[in-house]
């Protein structure tokens, strides 16, 4: 079982709140995905969780008992850090072993569950290296290996796959997502990166600042984003967002229109523009286009390769469906 | 062409560092020679470098003359002693200024090593008395209490260094797989702070071993050390230069063959932390 609840938690460091009243609930076997910029706060949320920062106020509770003021090694969650934190003087097997050891589990139980673990994540040939002599990926997964042999209530992620190369990164995406589907643990797992985020999460938290923007699926946030900071945050490339006399007919201050609901014409439509940069990816184009009415370029996305040159003359017509209105304080208009 | 200038650069700077090595090995090297000249042959002038009659008299009246095994024991035991006693104190006070700092940690640590800074000799009063009421005086307890207290604003400082090095996530991971304080300690920050100990202990071994000013004013007969050793050999009066040579030869060839085999993990403690 692994359901946590955070009831009007706060964080202080020294005069400065990062964290200011907040609560939020984690189903048990969720995947949720605390996302948002640089400072934000959520690596900070999740030290509160997995006990390595104090709360300076509110409650925690893991199953429903109060853990506010457990230490981290009786909380029964697992972490995987950024830095992979493997222990360098240990083997890999020893690693692994390592929680195991410090529950006095018997040797027997222990290496069945090291070789299970092993074979899960393709390190039964490593077992007896030290994480000095693995690459990057190898050793996250030793991290994670250390992270799953104990059956914790829930895995709690920091950034895992940020030192990892792209290529390196999208498979461990869907690894980390495979073991979630075949554990079915909660798993609480913090990124800055809104990819990561969407393909990953059944729940996505994002947060700014401390607060906790929204919280819902990935295609709800994409749907409909409750306000000007997730319209911008959620989404690749980013929404569109427009104010001035190209919102006014839509009686709003500003609307948002993602890459990939905008039609291209060249003849006729309701925004006429200069294309500027164009970013061929062979699945897909983008392009920028400087509109008359618009302050700033607009963003467009187009299946496939498109014959548009810079310089060249469009004419853009944004689906009226899939415009998203704001008000005056950036929040959706329904 | 920039072959030629580099590999001439490495010339110079390699006959510089001989040359500032030779410098300070110097006076070792010469309280070497003087130890097996006769006494007259020690104050000849010109002074005489290899071309004088090689003789191991001094050592033999040194050897008569006193007790070396007993200064050589008290020498180990403070300086054993006091390492050890200091490592108790400082390792743990090393982790909770590394790990745990407060707003204070870097001002404690600076006014440790400000202690330093004051002479010994304007406590001598004060910890002379104190010894003498606490009957500590000329005991080998007492040496070494005093021995680790004067040292051990460096081996803190130097324990902290290390301790900085290691990744707190490390220590994190061990706390989030359910070790205890002790585990932690044990498993996973001794281990990893390994080296860093162990020059921390040979340095102050030597620093301890080296000290004259609290062994001479704090001993006679019972806790005297070799420190104590060479300076009965000094008088104000007579020749004694040989003699004194040979009893200070015989003093650090003990920690002289120790610093040799320990040299890489010596230079590696005392510029730990200095790069990054």
């Amino acid at each position: 079982m692994g359901r946590i609840t955070l009831d009007k938690i706060t964080k202080k460091f020294g005069d400065v709140e990062v964290i200011p009243p907040l609560d939020l609930t984690i189903n048990d076997g969720e995947f949720v995905v605390f996302v948002g910029p640089s400072g934000c706060g959520k690596s900070t949320l999740l030290r509160l969780i997995a006990g390595l920062e104090d709360v300076s106020g509110g409650e925690i509770r893991i199953d429903g008992s109060d853990a506010t003021m457990v230490p981290p090694a009786k909380r029964g969650l697992a972490m995987v850090f950024q830095s992979y934190a493997l222990y360098p003087h240990m083997t890999v097997r020893k690693n692994i072993a390592f929680p195991l050891r410090m529950a006095g589990m018997d040797p027997a139980e222990q290496d069945r569950r090291i070789t299970a673990a092993a074979d899960v994540l393709n390190l039964t040939d490593y077992l007896d290296r030290r994480p000095g002599q693995l690459s990057g990926g190898q050793r996250q997964r030793v991290a994670i290996g250390r992270a799953i042999v104990r059956e914790p209530a829930a895995f709690l992620f920091d950034e895992p796959l940020s030192n990892l190369d792209a290529a390196l990164r999208v498979g461990m995406r869907l690894e980390i997502s495979e073991l979630h589907k075949r554990l079915k643990t909660t798993m609480i797992y913090v990124t800055h990166d809104q990819v990561e985020a969407m393909t990953m999460a059944d729940k996505i938290v994002v947060l700014r600042a401390g607060h906790i923007e929204q919280v819902g699926s990935p295609l709800e946030l994409y749907r409909a984003p409750r306000n000007l900071f997730v319209a911008g945050f959620i989404g690749s490339p980013k929404m569109n967002l427009i104010d001035g006399p190209a919102a006014a007919p839509y009686q709003c201050k500003t609307i948002g229109i993602r890459p990939e609901h905008i039609a291209v014409s060249a003849e006729s439509g309701d925004w006429k523009g200069t294309v500027g940069v164009s970013e061929h990816l062979g699945s897909d184009t983008f392009f920028h286009v400087k509109c008359d009415d618009i302050s700033e370029p607009l963003t467009v996305r187009v299946g496939g390769e498109v014959d548009v040159h810079y310089g060249d003359t469009i004419w853009l017509r944004p689906d009226a469906a899939q415009i998203h209105r704001f008000d005056d304080a950036g929040l959706r208009i329904a | 062409m920039a072959r030629a200038v580099t590999s001439r650069r490495k010339l110079i700077n390699t006959t510089a560092a001989w040359a500032v090595g030779l410098l300070i090995f110097f006076p070792i090297l010469w309280t070497i020679l003087t130890s097996f000249k006769t006494e007259a042959q020690a104050i000849a002038a010109p002074p005489l470098f290899l071309n004088f009659d090689w003789t191991l008299e001094n050592y033999g009246v040194v050897m008569e003359r006193s007790n070396y095994a007993r200064f050589l024991w008290n020498s180990i035991l403070i300086a054993g002693g006091s390492t050890i006693l200091g490592l108790l104190v400082a390792v743990p006070a090393a982790w909770s200024m590394a790990f745990v700092p407060s707003r204070r940690t870097k001002d404690i640590l600076l006014w440790m090593l400000s202690t330093k800074m004051l002479p010994a000799v304007g406590v001598l009063y004060p910890i002379y008395l104190l010894f003498i009421q606490l009957g500590l005086l000329d005991s080998r307890a007492g040496l070494i209490i005093v021995m680790m207290l004067i040292n051990l604003p460096i081996i803190v400082w130097m324990l902290y260094t290390y301790f900085r090095e290691i990744p707190v996530d490390i220590l994190e991971a061990a706390r989030m797989d359910g070790a205890s304080l002790k585990s932690e300690i044990l498993y996973v920050l001794t281990p990893m702070a390994i080296p860093g100990i162990a020059s921390t202990m040979l340095l102050n071994f030597i620093l301890a071993w080296n000290e004259a000013f609290w062994t001479l004013n704090l001993t006679s007969v019972n806790a005297a050390p070799l420190t104590a050793f060479i300076a009965s050999y000094s008088s104000p009066e007579g020749l004694f230069f040989a003699k004194l040579s040979a009893a200070s030869t015989m003093a650090i060839a003990p920690i002289l063959i120790l610093g040799w085999f320990s040299q890489k993990q010596l230079v590696r403690g005392l510029t730990f932390g200095a790069v990054k």
